[in-house]
């Protein structure tokens, strides 16, 4: 579905217009503002300089992202993939000390060796079930797959302890400290990476909505917090963020709540963003969306002002759901802003890395995006799917989890089961 | 079940003899002096000074064990879960300590919070199924552990976020370096710690036998790898333990790999052992072991026969899982221990703590134990778990949760779909 792209208005939904924003919002990557004595964004007067420069990558990135929610689902995987490598680089490299390294031969492999072993994993179980249903057609191929699945935890586990050992034996003398660092310093990195991209993925394939949604609040949080700061901002927030301010803060809350019950209207309509996707094709999607996207009719209440143009107005009971992911991205997700923040201030770094120009790396894009993810996961997984054993849960395991050999025992058995009771009542 | 005291020990006393033969360098500083500078056992002669301290704390430990094995599944776990807290207790200590000069109030807090939160999201999830099992009786409860579990997650969540929200409002400047160290110290702690234990419950309830062969074979292999080189012990292994050597290092492998044959004959008989355990009661046991415990007669073939008093065997298929899980506690296993003795290189530390005389910390005693108890717990699911179980588990699944019209709902709906991938076939 193509979006409609206004050029960095406030309401532009999508990723990195409000990276942009964000962006300026920040004391690290500007530093020559700080000749100003009054640090408020409210006062900086060079920020139009740096504005054009950051307009310039967004459109870029929000191109190419708009594109890629265009192709689909498996799409928007290898983006998340390839984002999660470029994460990943940056951050091995940051505690990297060269003069250790040269000493090391080969221990950088051993970091990307964990990743990859990591990412088998993660992978492997996340749409283990969507590969199984691409496959069915093959027999052979079915076979060979189901076969692949069933061995994949001890596959990953004797990649890892391989890992492990290539790790003990190759501790240097005198070096031990900085190996063992290394190794906690990979293993935390992989943990922050992984987690995220793969409650991502999970989203994604249970619905682009629920990917699209949560990423966008993000974005329209940073942009409405940098508008209102711009224009109200006076007192500062957090020592860790000396330009974020409270007025910032709350105004940009409201903003996301509102926008949340609205953006949640409007991408509910599209069954490409709706519908679960159950394999690994590439096609067009259709579904039954459920009650969830079915829009219900509420008569506007008697004290709305007259000019209110509906007299009906259509509620998706989605949007109640957004309002709570709206509270999220707003309240607690730019915790994760702040925590990035200490973590540079810890370390004394300016940036993550500089693979964007004008905004700094990967992970000083999707700080805040993480939190997010792997809450929307959750709440997903908590309040959205329903609960309670039903039918087509257990029907979707039966299909999803067994060999056609087992569903057939099944099928017996039940036979059998129903048989039983039948004779038993009557 | 009473263990015999003849069989093996399990765990206490082989600490003992792991304890001496990795650990005397540090312990004894001035032996390798007195023993004309060369480091092995064999040559020590202070040893029986050192052994008489361990066997006692060994046998208290040894006592402590079979009773708890005796009492029953929740007692272990409950034995698990008080080891795990003296770990983290240690561990957490351990990095005060070496960072002694900096203190933030209320710091370590944080660490039991983090702590606290880890356990109550994986025991929640391993023990959800079994708290489900034990209140079926009661109607209310039921409902209500049920709705507890439906939000298990986002409880957790949001424990857990509120545990960082507090951590990044604690922040002071020039302590962040420190406070982020702590902080992914802690996360470390916690993944070691509970990946481990939580494995290890998962096996405990599967049956008494997925603990304690595991662990009493590890156990065993420190034991034969004591008395290998105590005899014949010339070449050393490796840098970072300087007492072991090749010859234990073979022979003590051979005889794990033997004796986890053995063992598994003599465990697998016991109800009380190869029984899992579906719900939280602390009654007898009764079951179908199934056929993975059945004995079976294999005559010899006739010219062995002769030879021998006996004219066959009885192997259980078990004992043949059990011949992979001594090959891996004898080869792979020790790496955990390499991996301990480098950290405390690393960071110049003794011991990981003080709590078993003449022993060190728990976590000493525990090193080999973790990367065993995740490779059973892996192992079983991967090849023990007999593939019928699957279907087993979803019919399980069926009976409880279905009523009968759901039943057979469910049965008119899976013929309907074999019905179309049989015409699809054609």
């Amino acid at each position: 579905m193509d979006r409609d792209n206004g050029s960095g208005g406030p309401s532009t939904p999508s990723g990195p217009t409000a990276r942009l924003r964000r962006r300026k919002g920040s004391t690290e990557v500007a530093p020559e503002v700080e000749t100003n004595g009054d640090r408020l964004l409210f006062n900086d007067r060079n920020k139009y300089k740096s504005m054009l420069i950051r307009t310039y990558s967004t459109v870029w990135m929000i191109g190419g992202f708009v594109s890629i929610i265009y192709l689909g689902h498996l799409y928007i995987w290898a983006m998340v993939v390839v984002i999660q490598i470029f994460m990943a680089k940056e951050l091995f490299n940051l505690l990297r000390k060269a003069h250790e390294d040269r000493q090391l031969p080969g221990f950088r492999l051993l970091n990307w060796h964990f990743f990859f072993t990591v990412m088998l994993f993660v992978y492997g179980r996340i749409l283990s079930q969507r590969l199984v249903n691409t496959v069915t057609m093959d027999k052979f191929l079915y076979k060979l797959v189901g076969r692949l699945i069933k061995y994949h935890m001890v596959t990953c586990y004797f990649l890892y302890i391989a890992g492990f050992m290539w790790f003990i034996l190759t501790l240097k003398k005198k070096m031990y400290k900085y190996q063992f660092s290394q190794y906690a310093w990979t293993h935390m990195i992989l943990i922050v990476v992984f987690t995220q991209s793969a409650f991502t993925v999970a989203n994604i394939f249970e619905g682009i909505f629920w990917f699209l949604l949560p990423a966008s609040l993000i974005v329209i949080n940073d942009i409405a917090a940098y508008i209102f700061g711009f224009f109200f901002g006076r007192t500062p927030l957090i020592k860790l963020s000396p330009k974020k301010t409270w007025e910032g803060f709350i105004g940009a809350s409201f903003a996301t709540m509102i926008s949340a019950f609205v953006l949640a209207n409007i991408m509910g309509r599209f069954q490409w963003l709706t519908c679960p996707r159950k394999d690994l094709s590439t096609g067009w999607l259709e579904c039954d969306p459920g009650s969830l996207f079915k829009p219900e009719y509420y008569t506007v209440p008697q004290w709305f002002p007259e000019w209110f143009p509906w007299r009906e107005i259509s509620i998706l009971p989605v949007q109640w759901h957004a309002l709570c992911l709206g509270l999220f991205a707003s309240i607690i997700a730019p915790f994760g802003g702040f925590f990035a923040s200490g973590f540079k201030r810890a370390f004394k770094i300016k940036d993550f890395g500089d693979s964007i120009p004008g905004h700094g790396g990967i992970t000083d894009r999707m700080d805040c995006q993480m939190v997010m993810a792997v809450f929307a996961y959750i709440y997903h997984q908590s309040f959205i799917v329903p609960q309670s054993l039903s039918i087509e849960m257990i029907m979707d395991q039966i299909l999803m989890n067994l060999t056609f050999e087992e569903q057939r025992a099944l099928y017996t058995k039940l036979g059998q089961i129903i048989m039983e009771k039948q004779f038993g009542e009557s | 079940m009473r263990q015999k005291e003849q069989s093996p020990p399990p765990s206490p006393s082989t600490r003992l003899r792991h304890r001496k033969h990795t650990k005397s360098q540090e312990v004894f500083p001035d032996v390798s002096k007195l023993n004309g500078g060369s480091n092995l056992l064999v040559d020590d002669q202070n040893k029986y000074r050192s052994m008489w301290v361990r066997t006692l704390s060994s046998l208290w430990m040894l006592g402590g064990v079979i009773l708890i094995l005796y009492l029953g599944h929740l007692y272990i776990c409950a034995m698990v879960v008080i080891i795990q807290i003296l770990m983290a207790a240690e561990l957490f200590h351990l990095r005060r300590i070496v960072h002694e000069s900096k203190r933030l109030p209320g710091f370590w807090l944080i660490n039991w919070y983090f702590f606290f939160t880890a356990m109550l999201y994986v025991y929640g999830r391993i023990l959800r199924q079994h708290l489900v099992n034990t209140v079926t009786s009661d109607k209310f409860f039921y409902k209500l552990v049920n709705s507890l579990f439906k939000y298990h997650m986002v409880i957790c969540y949001f424990l857990y976020i509120a545990g960082v929200m507090w951590f990044i409002l604690t922040l002071k400047k020039r302590m962040y370096k420190y406070q982020f160290g702590q902080y992914a110290w802690t996360h470390m702690i916690l993944i070691v710690v509970f990946t481990q234990s939580s494995f290890t419950v998962a096996n405990i309830f599967e049956g008494i036998f997925w603990f304690i062969h595991p662990a009493s074979l590890i156990a065993i292999n420190d034991v034969a790898a004591y008395f290998f080189g105590f005899f014949f012990g010339r070449t050393p292994l490796i840098k970072l333990s300087p007492k072991k050597t090749w010859e234990g290092f073979i022979g003590g492998s051979f005889a794990t790999v033997l004796f986890a044959f053995m063992l598994a004959n003599i465990l697998g008989q016991f109800r009380w052992m190869t029984c899992p355990r579906k719900d939280l009661s602390t009654g007898w046991l009764h079951c179908d072991p199934g056929p993975l415990f059945k004995l079976e007669y294999y005559p010899f073939p006739n010219n062995i026969a002769q030879l021998l008093p006996w004219k066959g065997m009885w192997i259980s298929p078990v004992q043949w899982h059990a011949l992979w899980l001594g090959l891996f506690a004898s080869i792979i296993a020790p790496f955990g221990g390499f991996f301990a003795s480098g950290l405390k290189r690393a960071f110049k530390i003794k011991d990981f703590g003080d709590s078993i005389p003449g022993h060190g910390g728990f976590t000493d005693r525990m090193d080999c134990q973790m990367v065993m108890a995740i490779f059973a717990y892996i192992y079983f699911q991967s090849f023990v778990l007999a593939p019928g179980s699957s279907v087993e588990m979803i019919l399980d699944q069926i009976e409880r949760s279905l009523s009968h019209e759901e039943q057979q709902k469910l049965y008119a709906m899976l013929g309907q779909i074999f019905q179309d991938q049989k015409y699809g076939y054609l």
